[in-house]
């Protein structure tokens, strides 16, 4: 019964409509982002308070062959995420998780968080998400558009992407549709996979090897094992 | 509950790709709704449209309370499926802003500041400063004697950004002062598309449309940045992707978003893409890869070329250096003594049109076309292959093409490669093919239609020369004759349309005793030479330099953004007397007076901006570059004091009228003759648009076609084009049906959503898609088919039988001859494309001729348009601009969005880690772009994704440089255009804005970007912003 996003970056062309239209629906401000000293088309550079969704650019040459890469990063609504173990441990039911869709909402209980309990938040997920209004003191990241899935409605995100990339729905058909994607891109791009989908509700494909994608796409062995600080 | 770091470390090493932590008791279930209020709940729906690309995604404004709450995509626009880019998902920001213009403004000469002023003082005043202007300086002859009724001390800019009805009032408007320099956006987008096209086809416009990319095999997308410019077609390019196998090819200087998502990228030196596509036309012709059958029967390929035709050196016969233009009359047909055309359908006459193709492109081999455009021989080889696999009848290819190929100095010919092309593999007029002219803002292809053009009238008539005092001269000269049976020739019936659009315009004042009010219209001077007759933006900014221009008005455009040479034209502005705007935003136009470099105390131009409403606050119709209209609803009322650009210069013309009236002036006929309004009525003009009966037993009714349209002033109709999109059955435009046959279906044709000009026929030319028993050449993708005596299937392009039936025609009935042409004798610079170097180069020769650049460009050099030499050191790299998916072009509506600022900030150059090096230049550094017109500061974003290119042997660098920042916006960078080129093609002067000559170096220091990046809530710079 629950849902979930597939994320098919070999679709995606990196128009930042999924960037801008999560903006506007959440009515968020700007940041100060700028190119003299960045030299990049990503920004703002990272997932921010009032960014919850940024297109990364990783660009490669390999073999005289341009590659450029495109990853629309937002939350992965974990099935058991770690940042609510986090959080719990600090404030009770400041983060939740729904019972329909299985979406991990931070309410604004996150506020009474402390600095510390935001940095194990931020440092437990695996993905680097959470974020903090440093007004507000409240921590936020993608909602799934819970509202508009309620009333039987996209997430933003998806509703306006151009090529299909972003798609959303129950589970186990998106995972279905998620899969059987995979094996018709494998035949163009033999590396392609899928990341972390039986533990995410976010499920992103990509088309190369993983160093070709940012830092924290994925849950990556190196850091499963690594310390915490 | 308090966990313990080894815990967590526990969990985390368990898992195999997933985090466990339900061991550890964590609690995952609640049962309280946590979703915030939806927010759009209870709203109204209004469907409107997206003013940035020629997709025109239509969207949805949620309305409450008189006010927009939310946008989003609408779902039943087939074309977008609900789906919007990074522009039009921030269509509430703009609507909302607070920013925009919302008070009539008025500057005084010499202030500082902007004061508001009341609506009805602003439209008096502009009214007397037109009236004034015009019966000062209004001449009844020019220097040559020529009876020419005209105004050149006026100039009009814009726009594209008006709806079809606010075009159809302006250009009448225009007419009726007597202006001759109009110029839009169109000039510097896609005004070299139409003569191209309709050299090649008859008719000047997108081939096919956006969803008909879906059923291409394949997809050669060349002087386009698709996916970033126009990202709604790569909804349909990965559909043919993903559901025919179809090759997606990108061929393009830079590497960029598109090319990531195609199979393969073929950098090329920007300003090369004859040498290319000629390279093609050899490959196709000496592997017999062309589409036997469709070349034979319909394209000119058999008919004969007289015979003092000839091409030497670079050079075609009857060149005039003196005027750099051709007497054309070598390049025609050969005829029998009655007239008749010489054809041989065997193609072997060294004289017949397929011939003279073979030997023209001999030249074109692998190794001068890999020498000069820096493409590899392997990537020349693979591109060709891959599109010439589909001259088959079963295969289809399609050719999609925007700024890269249009803003050259050949910019023309460049496009008709694309045409010959095509005609050879017989890729037009089916599904998948075509020449798919991607055009600009909407309503780029509306204001084309609707001719917001020096030298056009709407429907593509044109605009009278004074070698043509009455109308029967006018019809004589433009009015096509072919004596071939087989061939339509649409446009004799031009006669039709052209007293349509005058009693359009005149009423009842308009008889056959006054050519129906033609004796009114303003008289272009002839072009007998390169800079004779040409109104448009380069010679009349080089017009407003010199003085000799007083008035102006500015609509919906940013031409000191936008423009070449953007010093000379900022410059410029300050000469001139009067100004009146219509606009959303402030930009660098309306506002140069307080510009980088400028002092106001020391300018007099008087500035009258007026408040324009929104397209959300409005209702009307725009068109796509697929040429469907598409209707637009008022979500909300204009805010503030903003009213649609239509209520503008009907208020100002209304005035006027009472002027001449009351006090008599110079020739005051067409003005206070007019068949004018008192109200903008959208729905009303689009009657008038389409076009009604005025006498006879059908008074009133509306046309259901421009086959009833007549030239006894029975009828009128705006544009002719457009008729029957508004008939007795009603409004054709706001049709949302999804109802479609299997064919349609199949095709993705879409017949009942809005309507398509001409008489809602969806893929033009569609009778080339069948053999001549109008049977489909592929049965998988029928267009149309004859069966039991009449076409099924998309409108016919011609309803004519087919060729092999008695009353059958030729498949391209707007061409005199009927036929698709590989030779186009109707082009100022040449019958077939040549390659020749853009006006500023890194060559100083090149293998393909002795002569180094187009012959009969148009190209300014002064003081104040400075050029540099071919190959000149001081500045060796070639600069290419283009736009991002982010801003569109002048960036002076976008940058006013919070969103879209925020993604792309700052000027930036792209360059390569190579040329990076040699300059000791790192990524993110400040550096300054210079060329012999000025220079630039902008952020290095040093990337793999430009490669410098090997050219003769040697290495020469590019960079690309996108040119949406502008000084309105604080700390974001200038306009690129301080570097551009006053360099224009031949046929339409469109400027060369894809090539031209810059160096560039590290900064020590820069002022023009602010180090701390901007805030996109900033205020503009110094005067009183009111």
């Amino acid at each position: 019964m629950s849902k979930s996003f597939f994320i098919d970056t070999s679709r995606c062309t990196a128009c930042r409509g999924c960037q801008v239209a999560c903006k506007e629906w959440q009515g968020f401000g700007p940041n100060r982002t700028k190119q003299l000293g960045w030299g990049s088309h990503q920004n703002p550079p990272d997932l921010n308070h009032l960014n919850y969704k940024v297109v990364k650019f990783t660009e490669f040459k390999i073999k005289d062959r341009v590659f450029w890469n495109f990853f629309p990063d937002q939350c992965r609504h974990c099935v058991e995420p770690p940042c609510k173990l986090a959080a719990d441990g600090h404030v009770k039911d400041a983060v939740v998780i729904d019972k329909e869709t299985g979406a991990v909402i931070f309410t604004e209980k996150t506020r009474k968080i402390s600095d510390e309990g935001f940095l194990m938040m931020k440092e437990y997920c695996p993905y680097n998400v959470p974020r903090r209004n440093p007004e507000t003191k409240i921590i936020n990241k993608c909602d799934m558009c819970l509202e508009r899935v309620e009333a039987n409605q996209l997430p933003m995100c998806v509703k306006t992407c151009i090529t299909g990339a972003m798609q959303f729905g129950e589970r186990d058909k998106i995972l279905a549709i998620a899969k059987a994607r995979l094996l018709k891109v494998q035949e163009e791009f033999p590396e392609a996979a899928l990341l972390d989908e039986e533990g995410v509700r976010a499920i992103y494909l990509i088309t190369h090897d993983r160093k070709m994608y940012p830092h924290f796409a994925a849950l990556d062995e190196h850091r499963k094992n690594a310390s915490l600080v | 509950m308090k966990l313990t770091r080894r815990d967590l470390l526990k969990v985390t090493g368990a898992g195999a790709g997933a985090i466990a932590l339900g061991s550890l008791g964590v609690s995952y279930l609640v049962t309280e709704s946590y979703a915030k209020k939806l927010k759009t709940s209870g709203a109204k729906e209004v469907i409107t449209s997206c003013p940035y690309c020629s997709v025109i995604c239509q969207y949805i404004a949620h309305v409450k309370y008189g006010k927009v709450v939310s946008t989003e995509g609408d779902p039943m626009y087939p074309v977008s499926e609900g789906a919007l880019c990074a522009k039009g998902s921030a269509m509430l920001s703009q609507i909302n802003d607070n920013k925009r213009v919302l008070k009539p403004l008025y500057r005084a000469p010499f202030s500082d500041k902007w004061e508001v002023k009341d609506w009805d003082w602003m439209v008096k005043q502009t009214a007397r400063r037109i009236k004034d202007t015009r019966d000062k300086y209004f001449k009844e002859k020019n220097a040559e004697g020529q009876v020419v009724n005209r105004c050149d001390e006026f100039f009009h800019a814009g726009s594209s950004q008006m709806s079809n009805e606010e075009l159809a009032v302006h250009r009448q408007a225009l007419a009726a002062m007597g202006v001759v320099n109009i110029d839009h956006q169109a000039r510097v987008c896609h005004s070299s598309t139409v003569p191209a096209l309709a050299q090649c086809f008859g008719r000047g416009a997108m081939t096919n449309h956006y969803i008909d990319i879906k059923n291409t095999d394949c997809a050669l997308i060349i002087g386009s940045n698709a996916a970033e410019h126009h990202p709604m077609t790569f909804k349909w390019v990965l559909k043919a992707k993903e559901e025919r196998g179809a090759k997606i090819i990108h061929v393009d200087p830079k590497f960029s978003r598109t090319s990531a998502r195609s199979d393969f990228h073929v950098p090329l030196r920007s300003g090369t893409d004859i040498a290319f596509m000629g390279g093609m036309i050899k490959y196709i012709l000496d592997n017999n890869k062309y589409f036997y059958d469709y070349v034979l029967n319909y394209t000119n390929a058999s008919l004969i070329i007289n015979s003092k035709y000839g091409f030497n050196n670079g050079l075609f016969s009857g060149y005039n250096p003196k005027t750099k233009l051709y007497d054309k009359s070598s390049w025609q047909y050969e005829t029998d003594a009655d007239g008749n055309v010489k054809t041989d359908k065997t193609l072997k006459n060294p004289r017949c049109v397929f011939q003279l193709l073979k030997k023209h492109y001999s030249r074109y081999d692998f190794n001068r076309v890999s020498s000069v455009t820096g493409v590899s021989q392997e990537n020349l080889r693979k591109t060709y292959e891959a599109f010439a696999a589909t001259g088959r009848p079963d295969k289809a290819g399609t050719i999609m093409y925007a700024l890269g190929w249009t803003q050259h100095t050949v910019g023309v010919q460049y496009i008709r490669t694309g045409g010959i092309v095509q005609l050879l593999l017989g890729n037009i007029g089916i599904a998948g093919g075509g020449v798919n002219a991607m055009r600009g803002e909407p309503n780029v292809q509306g204001s084309t239609d609707h001719a917001m053009l020096y030298y056009s009238l709407p429907g593509y008539l044109y605009m009278p020369r004074a070698n043509e005092p009455t109308l029967e001269d006018y019809n004589k000269h433009n009015t096509p004759t072919c004596k071939d049976p087989m061939s339509a020739n649409w446009w004799q019936n031009k006669p039709k349309y052209m007293t349509s659009l005058l009693k359009g315009w005149y009423g009842k004042a308009a008889t056959k005793e006054n050519g129906f009010g033609y004796n009114w219209l303003p008289k272009l001077d002839q072009a007998t030479a390169w800079d004779k007759g040409d109104n448009s933006f380069l010679f009349a900014w080089e017009d407003i330099y010199n003085g000799k221009i007083k008035g102006a008005s500015i609509f919906g455009s940013n031409p000191a953004q936008s423009i070449p040479n953007a010093n000379k034209t900022r410059k410029a502005m300050a000469n001139l007397d009067f100004i009146y705007f219509g606009d959303i935003y402030h930009n660098e136009t309306t506002d140069f007076w307080h510009g980088p470099g400028m002092n106001p105390k020391e300018i007099k131009t008087e500035c009258f901006l007026f408040p324009a409403a929104h397209r959300a606050e409005k209702e009307g119709c725009v068109a796509n570059s697929g040429r469907w209209i598409l209707w637009h609803n008022e979500a909300t009322a204009p805010r503030g004091e903003s009213q649609p650009m239509g209520q503008i210069i009907i208020d100002i013309m209304n005035e006027l009228v009472r002027l001449y009236k009351k006090e008599g002036g110079k020739f005051k006929e067409p003005i206070v003759n007019l068949d004018w309004y008192k109200k903008y009525d959208a729905e009303k003009i689009a009657k008038k648009v389409n076009g009604y009966y005025v006498s006879g037993p059908d008074k009133g009714k509306q046309l259901s076609s421009f086959t009833e349209l007549k030239d006894d002033g029975s009828t009128v109709s705006l544009c002719w084009i457009y008729t029957g999109s508004f008939t007795e059955e009603g409004n054709m435009m706001k049709r949302r049906s999804h109802t479609q046959t299997p064919l349609e279906k199949n095709l993705g044709l879409f017949p009942k959503f809005s309507w398509v000009w001409p008489a809602n026929r969806r893929i033009l030319y569609n009778r080339a898609s069948c053999d001549m028993n109008g049977q489909p050449y592929d049965p998988t993708r029928v267009v149309v088919k004859w069966q039991d005596g009449k076409w099924v299937g998309d409108t016919p392009d011609g309803g004519m039988p087919p060729m092999s039936q008695k009353g059958g025609k030729y498949p391209f009935i707007m061409q005199p001859e009927g036929l698709g042409r590989l030779f186009g004798p109707g082009l100022v610079d040449g019958p077939f494309p040549e390659h020749y170097e853009p006006a500023e180069t890194p060559l100083t020769r090149h293998d393909f001729s002795g002569q180094l650049s187009n012959p009969c460009m148009k190209v300014l050099v002064s003081d104040h348009d400075k050029i540099a030499a071919p190959g000149d050191l001081r500045f060796p790299i070639v600069l290419t601009t283009y736009s991002m998916t982010e801003h569109w072009c002048s960036g002076s509506e976008t940058r006013n969005h919070p969103a879209l600022l925020e993604a792309e900030p700052q000027l930036y150059v792209e360059m390569s880690h190579e040329l990076a090096k040699e300059k000791g230049i790192k990524n993110g550094d400040a550096i300054i772009v210079e060329s012999a017109r000025g220079r630039v500061e902008a952020a290095a974003m040093v990337t793999v994704r430009i490669t410098p290119f090997k050219i003769q042997g040697r290495t020469v660098h590019l960079i690309g440089m996108p040119f949406a920042f502008g000084w309105t916006k604080k700390g974001c960078g200038d306009t690129t255009n301080r570097l551009t080129i006053n360099a224009g093609d031949p046929n339409t002067t469109i400027y060369e804005a894809k090539a031209c000559q810059v160096n560039i170096r590290k900064a020590d220091m820069i002022t023009e970007l602010a180090i701390e990046g901007v805030t996109s809530e900033d205020e503009m710079t110094g005067g009183n912003h009111v």
